[in-house]
């Protein structure tokens, strides 16, 4: 099966998600309160590691394991839909106490209650693709 | 095993990236939203929705591990009564406002706050409403913004995307706003 090995780095990355405690509730709720270093750590080193790991792949037009050049598509810049989409998200980050991965991975630890946070973001984006055509982009 | 500290955590978070990179794919996860609304049949409503699924099943394959990498931390890679080891001084200013019980301690936190997460929190009426809420903003933020923490946070900001930038701080303004304006408000 092809995908297995995306299941396998998806059980790798829970696995970090919830040993690192960033699908914590707790851990969101002290980052936002800059209370740790912790959150902003992990992120930041993240970023840290990841800003040269990708200059070096365009830089040696790394390919990926099937021989295909690794592309890295730039973003459009605009300000509302990043400003304003962000936004409603760090909303309910906060509220919720994780972002999409971190839902999934309290899910499989048996939070219940991610189970209708997950229901309500796919609802969330079904809204989204509805009214999309009505927002600032 | 004792919770893995940040430089542990951060290291492999770029370690994942770099081998979704290998893969030939790109780390977003939020994008798995969108395919499960086509998956349901949103493709008939609206045009946002019409692409084929199926050249995303790889994504949804990572949805469902990390799915299955909660339920093995918690249950192979943890101790029993486990308790994440947040600041005093969080634990307080969440006791202040009514958020966690005052007799709470830091042992007994959990993972999650049991009386928001559990599955007997669903029929609580404020808890449910809260989940909802939390839930659509994180929906439809993400799409709106083009990605979440994952696809703007670590791969955006590593492709040095200025667009992500600004992303990111939106996540901060929408946080910082609900935990020290709006929070004190709902609980």
């Amino acid at each position: 099966m092809k995908n297995l090995k995306f299941l396998l780095a998806g059980v790798f990355f829970g696995i970090i998600m919830f040993k690192s405690e960033a699908a914590s509730w707790y851990r969101i709720q002290e980052m936002f309160r800059f209370q740790s270093i912790h959150m902003y750590g992990i992120i930041g080193l993240a970023v840290a590691l990841g800003v040269p790991m990708v200059w070096f792949m365009k830089r040696k037009n790394a390919k990926d394991f099937s021989g295909a050049p690794i592309e890295f598509k730039p973003k459009n810049w605009s300000i509302w839909r990043y400003l304003l989409g962000g936004t409603i998200f760090g909303l309910g980050w906060a509220l919720s106490g994780a972002c999409p991965g971190p839902i999934v991975v309290n899910i499989g630890a048996g939070y219940g209650g991610y189970v209708v946070v997950l229901v309500s973001a796919i609802l969330g984006t079904f809204v989204y693709g509805l009214v999309r055509k009505k927002l600032p982009h | 095993m004792e919770p893995w500290p940040w430089y542990v955590s951060g290291a492999l978070i770029a370690l994942v990236m770099w081998i979704m990179l290998y893969f030939g794919k790109s780390f977003g996860f939020s994008s798995n939203l969108r395919t499960i609304c086509t998956m349901c049949g949103a493709d008939k409503v609206a045009p946002f929705f019409k692409f084929n699924w199926k050249e995303q099943s790889w994504n949804l394959m990572f949805l469902v591990g990390a799915g299955v990498g909660g339920y093995i931390a918690l249950n192979f890679l943890s101790p029993e009564n486990y308790s994440v080891a947040i600041s005093d001084a969080t634990i307080s200013d969440l006791k202040d406002f009514g958020v966690l019980e005052l007799e709470k301690t830091k042992e007994s936190l959990g993972f999650v706050p049991a009386s928001q997460f559990s599955w007997d929190a669903i029929s609580d009426t404020t808890s449910l409403l809260i989940l909802i809420a939390g839930g659509f903003m994180v929906g439809f933020g993400a799409r709106y913004a083009g990605g979440c923490t994952s696809g703007h946070a670590i791969s955006g900001i590593s492709n040095l995307q200025p667009a992500s930038l600004l992303a990111v701080v939106g996540f901060f303004i929408g946080g910082l706003a609900m935990t020290h304006f709006l929070f004190p408000l709902i609980y």
